[in-house]
């Protein structure tokens, strides 16, 4: 039996076997000398993964451990978007973490095992399997948050990320340790019995609040986000796209998990939550990014409202709502890696520079890009016909299905004005003042092809979805039935 | 009729669009003089085949002709067609966007992105007009707004910027909430088609119980709720009073096309939506509502045509006198019957021929001497006669002159609404006297009198380019004058159709409220 169960978790063992023989050799060898190699191995590594989960599984739900760990659709697509988006990130970081001293060995291994922690996420079948992947991911990413020592901002980011990471992993497990008491296990389908709608005992009630809590920390939700803009800052920008990216929607996949896979009899009990969680964050990420001038901080919010947005698939509880928050998160990451492609361009006499005012007239200089990340950034503020238009529009009609019409109509309210932020960008970068203050002209052909193909993909993605639609779908219908 | 026209005209100009922004390198003027003449070429063919279409069209069909259809992501379809409503809108597009284009003949700033912008936003503003779909439609709609701010921005006046970002977030705020209902019809009718299908929105009865929120008692239920949503945005595009005021920023600071276009096309998305969405689909809604529509309207016709009197910029003055004449359109429209729906589409056709024209006479006159203020002119008939005539056969046309289109159009929404409220018919024709007012008193003081000012000394009648723009606009605008039933007879089916649709829709739901109150 102990080699069925290995077989399903083959793929977490392969990766997590990859970063640990690699960090061996990288010890007894060369050092940082073919940390350049290694962040090109990880990523290739990781495609083949997402290919190999991709292709294989069909529509099977195979579950090993007597239940902790699941392996289902649902699973697999998590899996799939997480692998990508942190390869993307990966081979976009190389030339940037190059040109600053920053490229140790150590990096493409860290993302390894914070990417094997979510997979361990997206698949957990327990409340033990769900804090031992996210404890993994976490103590990765605080540690590749604080990357650049000698840097005061980095490491206040880590430490930040750190202390505040630590705080909501023990609102979790006081949440964790009440379920367990009042539930008496800590296996989903155990708790999916105990808990039903009129029958929560308030012990029950009080742990899915903490649990709760502790995964909008996570995702960074408002009143639980105070965290993100800082690290967003702090970190060096190829760390800040992986945040941006990975972590996010492994952290969305769990919340879903748990919610559904545990707690899904009592959806009226967490929708308010979630419902409240998602307008604050939606709102306080359109407001606050207004007065950003630096564009880190301000994609820090940016993604506070993009997950508040996806929040509302997850309010609506419904299998519905599940695809449209898995198809918006699969947008959501597609569009911050183009972003962040553009944003590691940044740069004047090989510095990063991250303040707005520096895109001033880029579209007389660099008009290729600008077109492109114009398409980006309307397609941030979910303007049509760019596909993030369709990620709104898909969350919109989960939310009006499951009743949730102020939810809905308060997120409208919020896009418009989140609107203004990225509007300003394009402001700059087409009928700005012209100034000296002139970027270098980018020469990386890598970051360019992101940038474009991220660009191209939301407006051909309107077109047709590449399947990624289809794959949403079965993979909510393997999570709520 | 198995052909893709309406597709074919809908994306030839964006596909022209991509191969300028594709195989046109360099910033010469010859790369410039290609790109101009691909524009132009590409929206005279453009306009050629919606010929085609027009006289293959049966007005008689009340139906959608010529479909296109595909599946689309999402559950959605890819809906295209046209009925009698539609098409005249269809037509005044693809008959002005090459105007546009020769008339932004002299712009020498990025004229490769500036003819781009103007393709993609023709591709936009006829997919408006086609959708059968009503997030396809919503689609359209909304990503009209991207070049248009574009536009603004880059080749616009001193003060673009705000203008732009204003225009830009005001019907983007507008928007979303017509989005929410939008998603709300579909949760309710389990379709997003418009018309035509087995299921379609315009065959939909939405609930109109009456229901109270929060102590708010909403007559007219969630009709109601839902014609608010689709009136947020289409009164901020018409724009009518008080969401008027982005109009004359972005039109002040638009350059000249833009001017047309918005003044010509984008201001009758909000009366084509009116008539598309919010009168056929929420018969009882509208009903509710229409009394404040009107006042609605009259208070704009009168308020804007008061304020464009004191105007010391011809283009402000204009997009107040846009204003005033959308007060006429939604009139009309919410009187619901024949001529009042005749009126409000005949009304915004002859305003597309009549504004476009009035914005490029200031062209003509700012691309000479680069200001529109009213009093740096004076006199100019006596250096420019033919532009004289023009823009004295435009005013006319504006003031609603017999004989002339406008007349038409300000006549019926009239007669229509004296049938239905006497009163608003009187403040409504007040307004009329008051557009002549301020449309003779611009004309005397720019054209007519001596010619005192120094800097006019030197001005230049109008060239043989600007006199072949204004050509097929006086001819229309007579035409239409002389001979209404051109337009009338392609729309008249249609608006009985919705007409007696409406009125049955309204029958029904009053007999529904008289059994439950039984």
């Amino acid at each position: 039996m102990i080699s069925a169960d290995l077989n399903v978790i083959l793929p977490e063992i392969v990766l997590s076997l990859f970063a640990i023989l690699a960090l061996l050799v990288a010890v007894y060898t060369t050092k940082d000398a073919t940390a350049g190699l290694m962040v090109w191995t990880t990523s290739g590594v990781m495609v083949l993964l997402a290919i190999w989960i991709g292709m294989t599984g069909g529509g099977a739900t195979r579950v090993a451990f007597n239940g902790l760990f699941i392996e289902d659709g649902f699973a697999r697509f998590a899996k799939v978007t997480v692998l990508l988006s942190a390869a993307a990130v990966l081979t976009m970081s190389e030339a940037y973490m190059k040109n600053r001293g920053l490229l140790r060995f150590e990096y493409p291994m860290l993302v390894a095992l914070s990417v094997v922690g979510m997979m361990m996420m997206v698949s957990a079948g327990d409340l033990m399997t769900l804090y031992m992947g996210l404890e993994l991911q976490s103590l990765a990413l605080y540690v590749i948050a604080s990357l650049r020592r000698d840097s005061v901002k980095s490491t206040e980011a880590g430490l930040k990320y750190f202390v505040l990471g630590a705080l909501s992993s023990g609102l979790l497990l006081y949440g964790v340790s009440l379920v367990y008491g009042y539930a008496g296990t800590t296996q989903f389908t155990g708790v999916m019995s105990v808990a039903k709608t009129g029958e929560t005992s308030l012990g029950l009630l009080f742990g899915i609040v903490f649990i709760v809590s502790g995964l909008a920390f996570k995702v960074s939700a408002v009143p639980f986000h105070m965290w993100t803009p800082d690290v967003y800052e702090g970190a060096p920008t190829p760390v800040t796209a992986f945040f941006a990216t990975a972590p996010k929607v492994a952290a969305m996949a769990l919340f879903a998990r748990v919610l559904h896979d545990a707690f899904g009899n009592a959806i009226p009990d967490w929708r308010q939550i979630v419902g409240l969680l998602s307008v604050l964050s939606m709102f306080l990420g359109a407001i606050a990014a207004i007065g950003q001038t630096n564009i880190k901080r301000l994609m820090a919010y940016s993604s506070i409202a993009h997950m508040g947005y996806a929040l509302i698939g997850l309010a609506a509880g419904t299998q519905l709502g599940i695809k449209a928050m898995l198809l918006y998160l699969a947008i959501y990451v597609t569009m911050n890696i183009g972003t962040f492609a553009f944003i590691l361009g940044m740069e004047k006499d090989g510095q990063p520079v991250t303040d707005i005012s520096a895109l001033n007239m880029y579209a007389k200089r660099a008009p290729g890009k600008a077109l492109a990340m114009l398409v980006l950034l309307f397609s941030l503020a979910g303007v049509p016909p760019m596909l993030g238009f369709f990620a709104k529009l898909g969350v919109w009609q989960a939310g009006v299905d499951a009743g949730l019409i102020w939810l809905v109509t308060a997120s409208a309210i919020a896009s418009a004005i989140g609107a203004y932020y990225y509007l300003r960008i394009v402001f700059l970068m087409y009928f700005g003042s012209e100034n000296d203050d002139r970027l270098d002209e980018g020469k990386s052909g890598l970051l360019s092809t992101f940038l474009f193909a991220s660009a191209v993909i939301m407006v051909v993605g309107i077109v047709n979805t590449f399947g990624v639609e289809g794959a949403a779908i079965s993979a909510a219908a393997t999570l709520v039935n | 009729m198995d052909h893709h026209l309406l597709s074919i005209i809908t994306f030839m100009p964006s596909f022209a669009a991509l191969i300028l922004a594709i195989f046109l390198r360099g910033n010469d003027a010859a790369a410039a003089r290609n790109a101009k003449w691909l524009a132009l070429i590409t929206t005279t063919v453009t306009f050629l085949i919606s010929l085609f279409i027009l006289f293959d069209f049966d007005p008689s069909n009340t139906g959608f002709q010529f479909v296109d259809e595909a599946q689309w992501l999402m559950g959605l379809k890819y809906r295209m067609g046209v009925d009698g409503i539609s098409i005249l809108f269809v037509m005044l597009t693809t008959f002005i966007m090459p105007l546009v284009i020769a008339a932004s003949w002299n712009v020498e700033t990025r004229v490769k992105e500036y003819m781009i912008a103007f393709l993609l936003l023709e591709t936009l503003m006829l997919g408006v007009f086609m959708a059968l779909d009503l997030v396809l439609f919503y689609l359209f709609f909304e990503a009209g707004l991207i070049p248009m701010f574009l536009i603004i921005g880059i080749w616009g006046g001193a003060n673009r910027i705000y203008a732009s970002f204003k225009f830009f977030l005001y019907t983007f705020l507008g928007s979303v909430l017509m989005l929410v209902a939008i998603v709300m019809m579909y949760a309710e009718a389990g379709t997003t088609c418009i018309g035509g299908c087995e299921v379609s929105l315009l065959t939909h009865t939405f609930a109109s119980d009456t229901f109270s929120v929060a102590g708010i008692t909403v007559v007219g239920g969630l009709q109601t709720m839902m014609f608010l949503a689709f009136f947020a945005s289409f009164a901020v595009k018409m724009p009518m009073w008080p969401v008027h005021t982005w109009l004359p920023d972005a039109h002040v600071q638009a350059p000249t096309a833009g001017s047309v276009v918005l003044a010509a096309i984008l201001l009758k998305m909000g009366g084509y939506g009116f008539l598309r969405f919010s009168v056929p689909m929420f018969p009882v809604g509208s009903e509710v509502m229409a009394p404040l529509v009107l006042w609605l309207s009259v208070i704009a016709i009168v308020y804007t045509s008061l304020v464009a009197l004191v105007q010391a910029d011809m283009k402000k003055l204009i997009a107040y006198s846009s204003v005033a004449h959308m007060g006429f359109v939604t009139m009309g429209i919410f009187t619901f019957n024949q001529q009042g729906l005749d009126g409000a589409i005949f009304q915004m056709i002859s305003h597309g021929f009549i504004s476009a024209a009035l914005f490029l006479c200031v062209g003509v006159i700012y691309d000479r001497m680069h200001t529109r203020e009213i009093d740096a002119y004076g006199g100019l008939v006596n250096r420019m006669p033919a532009y004289a005539l023009v823009f004295m056969f435009f005013t006319m046309a504006n003031v609603g002159l017999p004989g002339t289109s406008g007349f038409v159009g300000e006549f019926l929404t009239l007669i229509a609404i004296f049938q239905v409220n006497t009163w608003v018919a009187v403040v409504a024709t007040s307004g009329v006297i008051f557009s002549a007012a301020y449309a003779l008193w611009l004309y005397r003081r720019v054209v007519l009198g001596d010619l005192i000012k120094e800097s006019l000394r030197t001005i230049t009648d109008m060239t043989r380019r600007e006199r072949w723009i204004f050509a097929p606009l006086v001819a229309m605008t007579l035409l239409l004058g002389v001979y209404p039933a051109l337009v009338l007879d392609i729309i008249g089916p249609s608006v009985t159709a919705l007409v007696a649709s409406y009125d049955t829709a309204l029958e029904a739901a009053d007999a529904v409220v008289q059994t439950t109150s039984k």
